[in-house]
């Protein structure tokens, strides 16, 4: 059962994230950026499936993708909290890329050696669209963070709401230990420190700061969220609700 | 004078010898405007038509459906893309174009003035939004003008792609359980006769296409369009088990055409003149995206002129 639990909880990451650029479609600052963020969302999605899916088949009986997906109650997400924060600006959606897609790349550089073939097999396909993620992240937090005084500022606001919840990415589970005893789970411990140092370099590059911030509660891991969750599930959820049992 | 009148007649004999005529070429200037409003409008249209479909993508119905809605409006980003590219090489930039859609002088497709208001209507909108475009768009991929026609040609095979999703959408729903096949009729009764006025005014009431047919900008006038339109799209309603909502539709023998019903014309002025249901929301969407933008585009010019200023600086140095 733990490897289910973690399965979602790498599924959950992609899906909420994805979510939330989805809501932005449309409505980028240039058509370059909203194909980019549409194409990021559309990755995620896509891993979403291919995660959700190798569940269903492991679960058996009426369970599907869908049911997967949208049929869960807010305490059975395990999503980060920095993957479920709002689209404030898009200097909080370019932040809160950044710091999960390098946390992502390296997430499943490990998990590409997974004992869950599986998953490791979701790794190597999902390893090539994270780096592309992390270059078109990266480029921004430079340009922005570099750009202009006002570019700087919404930035360094950005970083101020954001980089207190990094922290919960490199938060083991219980179940996440033993899975990591058995070579399930990627040991997040081992990519922490390379973490830091790379987007520490790409703040300092941007010039923004971290001083003076201290980590916020955090445990979306554990099913337990902000508020944002719960809006964000009305919505995504409302046609399986609203309409149940049906195909679409 | 002179000199303009021979001009003018070599490039007719070009058009009328099926060369392509390219951004460099002599070309008259109200070839060159009419070209710049066309193309415009058409790329203006893509950009505001991803935002009734985006209004689903965050409660699409499934996975599957979710993925193919974001991928559909993200390749209308696309078109919107090579459309500007295309307008650009007359002589226009994008900036100057968004400033025209911006202050309401340049139109775009009035059918994204009316709201999609059930899962549904993504269906509809593919099916019967995309495949009255695609009848358009087919006969500009012949269009005279080079960008443009390369253009569409690239954009219709997508289109296609969109309206075989659209029309696998409402098949789905149709034959579902009875909400979702009410579902599909509603969008259906919704959306029939404003795809209808997608063609423009009937051909008496259609002022430029006398020229435009000279440029083979057009090939086939509005009414011709619209009634291929309803020709292909009545047999497909009645494959899955809807019902067109129009009383007076009747397979006509002799005309070898289907008789239909009269457009509410009051209502096309209406939308056309900024007063449809949704007019006012999707410009102020697109002015809000592009105000709120502001400080992103600016950093990004800010940024690469520090780098190039940079590289110059080491240049100079070595």
């Amino acid at each position: 059962m733990s490897v289910d639990r973690y399965i979602l909880s790498l599924s959950d990451n992609s899906m909420i994230l994805g979510h939330r650029l989805s809501e932005l479609c449309g409505h980028g600052p240039t058509l370059e950026t909203d194909i980019a963020l549409t194409n990021i969302s559309l990755d995620l999605f896509g891993q979403v499936r291919g995660f959700l899916s190798v569940l269903a088949a492991r679960q058996g009986s009426d369970v599907t993708e869908d049911s997967l997906a949208f049929l869960r109650r807010e305490r059975e997400h395990f999503n980060c909290i920095l993957t479920e924060l709002p689209n404030t600006d898009f200097a909080h959606i370019i932040v809160r890329q950044y710091f999960f897609d390098v946390f992502h790349k390296m997430q499943l550089e490990v998990l590409q050696q997974s004992t869950d073939q599986d998953i490791a097999a979701i790794a190597v396909k999902s390893l090539k669209e994270a780096k592309y993620h992390e270059r078109f992240s990266q480029s921004w937090m430079l340009r922005l963070g570099d750009g202009t005084e006002v570019s700087h500022a919404k930035m360094q606001v950005a970083v101020n709401t954001l980089y207190p919840y990094v922290h919960e990415l490199f938060d083991l589970t219980e179940w996440e230990k033993e899975l990591i005893e058995s070579g399930v789970a990627a040991d997040t411990e081992t990519i922490k420190e390379e973490y830091y140092r790379l987007i520490h370099q790409t703040l300092a590059q941007a010039n923004l700061s971290t001083d003076g911030l201290s980590n916020r509660y955090a445990k979306g891991k554990h099913g337990m969220h902000t508020e944002n969750l719960g809006f964000i599930l009305a919505e995504f959820q409302y046609m399986q609700r609203a309409y149940p049992q049906m195909e679409w | 004078m002179g000199d303009k009148i021979i001009l003018e007649d070599k490039f007719q004999k070009r058009i009328d010898a099926g060369e392509k005529i390219e951004p460099k070429d002599w070309m008259p200037e109200k070839y060159r405007k009419t070209h710049i409003r066309q193309i415009s409008q058409h790329a203006h249209s893509e950009i505001v038509g991803m935002l009734p479909e985006g209004n689903w993508i965050t409660r699409a119905p499934s996975l599957r459906r979710k993925v193919g809605l974001l991928a559909k409006v993200q390749d209308e980003a696309g078109h919107g893309l090579y459309l500007y590219s295309a307008a650009e090489t007359l002589g226009i930039s994008r900036d100057q174009l968004f400033d025209q859609l911006h202050t309401g002088k340049a139109k775009y497709s009035s059918i994204f003035n009316y709201p999609t208001l059930s899962w549904a209507d993504i269906g509809a909108i593919g099916w019967l939004v995309d495949g009255a475009a695609i009848i358009n768009q087919v006969m500009l991929t012949r269009t005279s003008f080079g960008p443009y026609a390369r253009a569409m040609v690239r954009i219709c095979k997508e289109e296609s792609f969109h309206q075989r999703q659209g029309y696998e959408i409402m098949l789905g729903l149709a034959n579902g359980t009875p909400e979702q096949k009410e579902m599909a009729q509603d969008a259906l009764n919704r959306f029939w006769w404003p795809s209808l006025m997608m063609f423009g005014p009937r051909d008496e009431d259609s002022p430029n296409t006398e020229q435009s047919v000279k440029w083979k900008i057009k090939r086939k006038t509005n009414d011709e369009l619209r009634q291929q339109f309803i020709d292909i799209t009545v047999p497909q309603a009645e494959y899955i088990g809807l019902t067109i909502p129009d009383p007076d539709l009747k397979w006509n023998e002799e005309r070898g055409h289907y008789d239909f019903g009269e457009i509410d014309w009051d209502e096309f002025w209406t939308v056309v003149k900024g007063n449809g249901p949704c007019n006012k929301e999707r410009l102020q969407a697109r002015i809000d995206a592009w105000d709120e933008g502001s400080w992103v585009r600016d950093a990004a010019m800010s940024y690469a002129e520090k780098q190039a200023n940079q590289i110059g600086k080491e240049k100079l140095a070595s």
